[in-house]
C-alpha cells in the first residue's frame, strides 16, 4: 500500500457575500461592470456560483449566463457565456478577459439589443472566503476515500472546483495529492476528467469514489 | 430591563439526518475558533413575527456549537412601538410624515435601552430598525457591532431613512436579505438570505393521515389536482388573481384551489380583502377559502404538501419564505418575479416565474401537462433550499461574517 510522504489535510470553506456597488439593466452595462468589478466578483458569480447551483446540471453555468437569457432574454449571448468553461482558466484575469470579449463582441454586433432594458437589474457581489480545517488527514488511498466519503458539500466543492484558481494548475486538490503524494498519475487524471457541469456535488463524489474503489482493487 | 428568554434545546444532531453528518462536522469547525467568545442578538420583540421565529431556532443552534450567545430584547412603550411601526411603514415607502416628537421618542428610548442592556459582547447583531440607536453604546475596544436589517430599503422615505442612516453608518457591516433592498452604504453590506427550519411543524415531514385528515377536514379531494396559496389576505399577495388565473387553468384541467391564510378577524384591511375574494369566488365549490387559526403550522404544513402546484403569486413582497416552504416540499411553483421570489426561483430551474395572471395560469397548465418536468423542478427547487435557505445555512453564514469580521481586526 502507498503512505505518501505529505499527508492530504481537508479543509472545508464557507463564504459570505458582499453586495457590490455596480448592477447592470442592459447587455452594455453588464460589460462595464464585468470591466469594473473586483476579482472577488468575477469569482462570486462564476466559480462559487457552480458550487452553490451544483444541483443544476442542465443550462446553468454561471450566473452572468443565467441573466441574460432569463432577464435579457437574448439565448444566443447566454449560450456563449455558458460555454466559457472554469476548468480553462487559472486565472481570474483570463477569466474576465474572455467574459468581456464575448460581451463586447456581442454588443458590437447587436447595438440595440444590448441597449434593450432587462426585466431584472443585474447586482454584482462578491465573495469572501473563510477556510477551516476539518482536522482529518489521509496518508493512504482507504484514508483518503474514507475521508472524502464524510465531506460537506462546501468542502468537496473546496479541494475539487475552486483549487484550480489556489494551484493555478488544471487540476484540483484531489488530483494533484494522487498524483504528487500517491504517485497515481492515470488515476489523478481520471479524476480530473470528472465533468463538473453535468454532475451535481453528489454525483461527482459518486464517481470519483467509484474510481477509487476500482484502484483499491487493483492493488 | 430585557425580557430573559428561556429556549427550547434543540439538538444540532438531529439535522445530521436530513443534511449529512458532514454538514454538521463543517459547522462544528467553522464555530470552532468562535468557542467561548460572546455574541449577542438584539431585536424589540420576543414573540410574534419573522425576526423571533428566527432566533428562537437560531440561538439554541448556536449554543449547540459552544457558542457564548445571547438574545436580548429591546423595551419600549406604546408610543415607541407606535413610532418605529410608522418607521417600518415608512422605509418601504408609505407616505408619512415624522414630526420631530417622533424622532424624541425614538431617542428616548433609545438611551434607556443604551442603559440596561448588556451590550458587552464581542459580536453584537442588532436586528432591524428599532434597536439600531444601540450602536450609541458601542464600547471602545474589540468589539464587532453588525446590523441585521430584514426589510427592503429600495425606496425609502427620505427624512426617515436619513435619521436613521446616521446610526447605521456607524455600524461595522449591514446585512440584507436581497441586493435589491439594500442602500449604497459606505460600510460593507452583505447577503443574509432569511431561512426555513426543515425540524419546525411547517416544515417537518408528516404522516400522510394527518395530511388526510387535514384535507377530508377542509373538504379538499386528494384524488383531484390542487392548486395552492397560503398567503394572508392582503392586496399585495393578489388573492383574486390567483382565482382568476385558476379560471383560465380551470377551462383545460380539472382543479381545486385551496387558498389559505390567517384569521382575517383581527385585521380590518384583512377583513375587506376576504370578503372581495369571496365575492371573486362565486361560491364555487372548488374554490376553498380558508381563514386558519394564527399559526396553524401543522395544516399549512399538510397543505403545501398535498398540493399540485403551489402558486405565490404577489404584487410585491419581502422575501416571500412561503416560497421555500414550499420548494422543500419538492412542490413545482409558480410565482411573481417580485421582492426575493426570483433569487429562491430560478426559472426553469427551480420553478417558473410569471408577471401576469394570464401568465401565471399559463404556467400552471405547462406543468400540469409535464409533470415529469413539475417533479424536476421540485427536486430541483429543493436542493436549491437545503444549500442556500435552512437555517443551518443562515448559522452558517452568521460563523463566517463572525470569523470574517475577526480576522480583518
Amino acid at each position: 500500500m502507498n503512505v505518501a510522504e505529505t499527508p492530504f489535510e481537508f479543509f472545508t470553506v464557507s463564504y459570505l457575500t458582499r453586495i457590490g456597488n455596480l448592477s447592470a439593466g442592459t447587455i452594455a452595462e453588464l460589460l462595464t461592470g464585468l470591466e469594473n468589478c473586483s476579482d472577488a466578483s468575477i469569482f462570486h458569480h462564476t466559480f462559487q456560483t457552480l458550487g452553490s447551483h451544483h444541483f443544476l446540471t442542465e443550462g446553468f453555468s454561471n450566473d452572468f449566463a443565467q441573466w441574460v437569457l432569463a432577464d435579457a432574454n437574448r439565448n444566443d449571448l447566454a449560450e456563449q457565456l455558458a460555454a466559457l468553461d472554469i476548468r480553462d482558466y487559472v486565472s481570474i484575469a483570463a477569466l474576465r478577459r474572455d467574459l468581456c470579449r464575448v460581451v463586447g463582441d456581442y454588443g458590437t454586433g447587436y447595438p440595440h439589443f444590448a441597449a434593450q432594458s432587462a426585466l431584472e437589474r443585474f447586482y454584482f457581489c462578491e465573495s469572501t472566503e473563510v477556510t477551516v480545517p476539518l482536522g482529518r488527514s489521509a496518508q493512504t488511498l482507504e484514508e483518503f476515500r474514507d475521508g472524502i466519503a464524510h465531506l460537506s458539500h462546501a468542502a468537496f466543492y473546496f479541494h475539487f472546483i475552486s483549487s484550480r484558481l489556489r494551484l493555478q494548475l488544471r487540476t484540483n486538490d484531489f488530483s494533484h495529492w494522487l498524483a504528487d503524494g500517491l504517485g497515481l498519475p492515470s488515476l489523478a487524471d481520471s479524476v480530473n476528467h470528472i465533468d463538473i457541469y453535468t454532475n451535481t456535488l453528489d454525483s461527482s463524489r459518486s464517481k470519483l469514489l467509484r474510481l477509487l474503489d476500482r484502484e483499491q482493487r487493483k492493488a | 430591563m430585557s425580557e430573559i428568554l428561556t429556549l427550547t434545546r434543540i439538538p444540532l444532531d438531529d439535522y445530521a439526518e436530513l443534511l449529512g453528518a458532514g454538514e454538521i462536522e463543517e459547522l462544528r469547525a467553522l464555530a470552532k475558533p468562535l468557542r467561548g467568545r460572546g455574541i449577542e442578538m438584539i431585536n424589540s420583540t420576543a414573540v410574534g413575527g419573522g425576526v423571533a421565529e428566527i432566533l428562537t431556532r437560531l440561538v439554541p443552534l448556536a449554543e449547540e456549537l459552544d457558542l457564548n450567545i445571547k438574545w436580548d430584547v429591546m423595551t419600549g412603550g406604546q408610543d415607541f412601538f407606535d413610532v418605529t411601526k410608522s418607521f417600518h411603514n415608512a422605509l418601504h415607502g408609505a407616505p408619512y410624515h415624522a414630526s420631530p416628537r417622533d424622532f424624541e421618542i425614538f431617542l428616548a428610548y433609545t438611551k434607556r435601552n443604551c442603559a440596561t442592556l448588556p451590550l458587552d459582547s464581542e459580536f453584537v447583531v442588532i436586528h432591524d430598525p428599532q434597536p439600531c440607536g444601540l450602536i450609541d453604546a458601542r464600547p471602545s475596544g474589540a468589539n464587532h457591532w453588525v446590523w441585521r436589517c430584514h426589510i427592503d430599503l429600495s425606496h425609502p422615505n427620505r427624512t426617515v431613512w436619513d435619521f436613521l442612516e446616521k446610526f447605521v453608518s456607524r455600524y461595522e457591516g449591514a446585512m440584507f436579505s436581497s441586493p435589491e433592498f439594500s442602500r449604497q452604504l459606505a460600510i460593507p453590506q452583505y447577503l443574509f438570505y432569511p431561512a426555513i427550519d426543515p425540524l419546525s411543524e411547517k416544515n417537518r415531514p408528516l404522516d400522510q393521515e394527518f395530511t388526510a385528515d387535514v384535507l377530508s377536514r377542509y373538504q379538499i379531494d386528494p384524488h383531484r389536482v390542487i392548486l395552492t396559496q397560503i398567503s394572508r389576505f392582503d392586496r399585495l399577495k393578489d388573492p383574486v388573481g390567483v382565482i382568476r388565473a385558476y379560471r383560465i387553468v380551470k377551462r383545460y384541467f380539472d382543479c381545486q384551489l385551496v387558498l389559505a391564510g390567517g384569521s382575517a378577524s383581527d385585521d380590518p384591511e384583512g377583513a375587506v380583502v376576504l370578503k372581495e375574494v369571496l365575492r371573486e369566488a362565486q361560491s364555487d365549490p372548488d374554490i376553498k377559502v380558508l381563514e386558519l387559526p394564527a399559526w396553524a403550522p401543522l395544516e399549512v404544513n399538510a397543505l403545501q404538501r398535498a398540493s399540485t402546484v403551489v402558486i405565490q403569486k404577489s404584487l410585491r413582497e419581502g422575501f416571500g419564505l412561503t416560497v421555500s416552504e414550499a420548494l422543500w416540499k419538492k412542490k413545482p411553483v409558480v410565482a411573481s418575479a417580485v421582492g426575493g421570489i426570483p433569487i429562491q426561483i430560478i426559472h426553469k430551474h427551480t420553478g417558473l416565474l410569471s408577471h401576469s395572471i394570464e401568465g401565471t395560469a399559463y404556467q400552471i397548465r405547462f406543468l400540469l401537462s409535464h409533470p415529469e418536468i413539475a417533479a424536476k423542478l421540485g427536486e430541483q427547487g429543493h436542493q436549491h433550499v437545503k444549500e442556500n435557505f435552512l437555517i443551518t445555512q443562515k448559522l452558517k453564514r452568521y460563523l463566517t461574517l463572525f470569523l470574517t469580521l475577526a480576522r480583518n481586526s
